[in-house]
């Protein structure tokens, strides 16, 4: 495994590593070695999709001349909670997905809740998590033309990820299903029913009605939404001028992950 | 009218409570938050005699009016503005005694964009995840004050500790601005880091709490295609395709896909906080922090010379 790192600023350490799965494994280790007090004082620890971010080192360089050194166990895939999700398998992606797997929408139904997942990384809001646990051949892309409006709860898939959304937003991943389940509630401890390493199971609820396959939309226009200030996501800033403004602020950049 | 309160009866353009913010919980994708100026934000606290995470309000350009019901000593720091109290003038940068049922306004910022309110007792909004502080990305924290919203106050500590006013440090008419290079350094042409150093940039108007924007000339890259997301820290350098860099505030997205040239320290971000749209911005690259071997940095630069 090759771990390199680099500089973030006089406090910060970027830890980057050959695969998502290397990320999640140094992630855990780093969590273990925080609980057992063996890990310098450190402000936050973010794991991303090929990286794991350490802010608020006292000295980032002891700690990058370390990690070479460090022996780190491979991902144990039965360390963590498991949550299960109630998911209604009835979104209007539904059918679009299973065609691009080549199957049918039952059969897509099947292979997504027989999946087991983790959560890799979060992001975007408070919340969302980047799910991992389907095979290549099952990765899809994000819609050219998002849509304006991804209501709450809404199970999507792109790129490597599966998400669910945890409050309504603009998105373009692919809807493939409803869930009541709560992501995110500040009164709940913890507020984060996701978290990096967190095992996921989507258990169709029964009586789940397939449906009809919605028509293409038509491309519009519309300013890219992950990021735009119209958002119910970022409502309270007053907009100034936005003319020649970078369109995305605040939303993860990288069209495949983005929701 | 003597409850443990404040009535907002203007609200400006955008205020919000703000305190130390969020620390702990980017894993989650939660904001850092916090008040923007930070040494604004502690030094009003001083004034009034509260502990530094005692929640303040922090104004945007135009300052804010709000009605006491209980007596209450206040400050305003940050953006020099003038104090009123029930329309005669009160000292900024000192502590002003408030009767209950007096109307205390900040009025509009003469330099800067952010004023603080402290009172002593603190802003007792409900906390969220250990802090009070408005994160308008996420929409944690109290809303922002509206016309006619009751906010409450914590209970009022011991006297004052009889700090003299202090003078405001004064606004650069340029906001200069170090960067440490790194961590996507290497997404950049070395003309694309000339640019860094020398472009004449200016503050966006459409800056905020998220991030401070520029207008100014684009950053060439020397990497095509995405990068994977990662963490993003505060004060990040971020550069989107438009090549023009974003500087993360407090309330930045806690991962981001658009390469980070570099960091700007945390202690220059307070003025970063003060610049008002169309102030001159001028970035003086530091190179990589010293613990990154040189050896390597040699190559780069070779690496970029040849680039």
């Amino acid at each position: 495994m090759t771990i390199r790192s680099l500089p973030v600023g006089e406090h910060g350490l970027l830890v980057e590593l050959d695969s998502g799965e290397a990320a999640e494994a140094l992630h855990a280790e780093l969590l273990r070695r925080a609980a057992a007090r063996r890990l310098p004082a450190v402000r936050e620890i973010v794991p991303a999709a090929r990286t794991v971010f350490l802010d608020g080192l006292a000295d980032p360089g002891r700690l990058a001349a370390e990690l070479p050194g460090w022996r780190i166990p491979p991902l144990d895939r039965d360390d963590s909670a498991t949550v299960e999700v109630p998911v209604r398998y009835d979104g209007p992606d539904l059918a679009g997905v299973a065609e691009l797997w080549g199957v049918t929408p039952e059969e897509a139904v099947r292979i997504h809740s027989a999946t087991e997942f983790r959560v890799a990384f979060c992001g975007f809001a408070p919340g969302f998590g980047y799910l991992t646990g389907l095979p290549e051949r099952f990765h899809v892309p994000r819609h050219a033309t998002p849509r304006t409006r991804v209501p709450v709860g809404s199970v999507a898939l792109a790129g490597a990820y599966t998400g669910v959304y945890p409050r309504s937003s603009p998105g373009g991943w692919q809807l493939i299903g409803t869930t009541d389940a709560v992501l995110w509630d500040t009164a709940r401890e913890p507020a984060a029913l996701f978290a990096p390493g967190t095992r996921v199971r989507f258990v169709p609820e029964p009586g789940t009605v397939l449906p009809e396959p919605e028509p293409e939309p038509e491309p519009e226009p519309e300013p890219e939404p992950d990021a735009t200030d119209t958002s119910p996501a970022r409502p309270r800033e007053p907009a100034p001028a936005r003319e020649g403004a970078p369109a995305r602020e605040g939303a993860p950049a990288r069209e495949g992950e983005a929701p | 009218m003597t409850d443990s309160a404040f009535v907002v009866v203007r609200p400006g353009a955008l205020t919000t409570v703000q305190d130390l913010g969020r620390v702990g919980h980017a894993h989650l994708g939660v904001p850092h938050s916090g008040a923007l100026d930070q040494p604004a934000h502690r030094l009003a606290n001083r004034l009034v005699g509260n502990a530094e995470h005692a929640a303040t309000l922090e104004t945007t350009l135009t300052g804010c009016a709000v009605r006491l019901r209980r007596p209450a000593t206040v400050a305003v720091t940050g953006a020099p503005c003038p104090v009123t109290v029930d329309g005669r003038p009160a000292p900024w940068g000192a502590a002003v005694r408030v009767p209950a049922g007096a109307l205390l306004e900040a009025g509009a910022a003469t330099h800067g964009v952010r004023s603080y309110v402290a009172f002593d007792g603190g802003v007792a909004a409900e906390a969220v995840l250990g802090s009070r502080a408005t994160d308008v990305l996420s929409g944690l924290g109290p809303a922002p004050l509206a016309d006619g919203a009751v906010l409450r106050l914590g209970p009022p500590g011991g006297p004052a500790p009889g700090v003299d006013g202090v003078p405001h440090r004064g606004v650069a008419r340029e906001l200069v601005l170090p960067v440490l290079l790194g961590p996507r350094d290497d997404w950049f042409t070395t003309a694309g880091l000339r640019t860094l150093a020398t472009g004449d940039f200016r503050v966006s108007a459409a800056s905020n709490r998220i991030g401070l924007r520029t207008e100014g000339p684009s950053l060439e890259r020397a990497k095509d295609g995405e990068l994977a997301s990662e963490g993003m820290g505060l004060g990040a350098l971020q550069v989107p395709p438009d090549g023009r860099p974003v500087l993360f505030l407090a309330d930045h997205p806690t991962t981001g896909g658009y390469p980070v040239v570099g960091v700007v320290p945390e202690p220059h971000l307070a003025a970063a906080a003060q610049a008002v749209p169309g102030t001159p911005v001028r970035f003086t690259p530091l190179g990589r922090v010293s613990w990154v071997p040189s050896a390597r940095r040699e190559a780069e630069a070779a690496a970029r010379r040849r680039g």
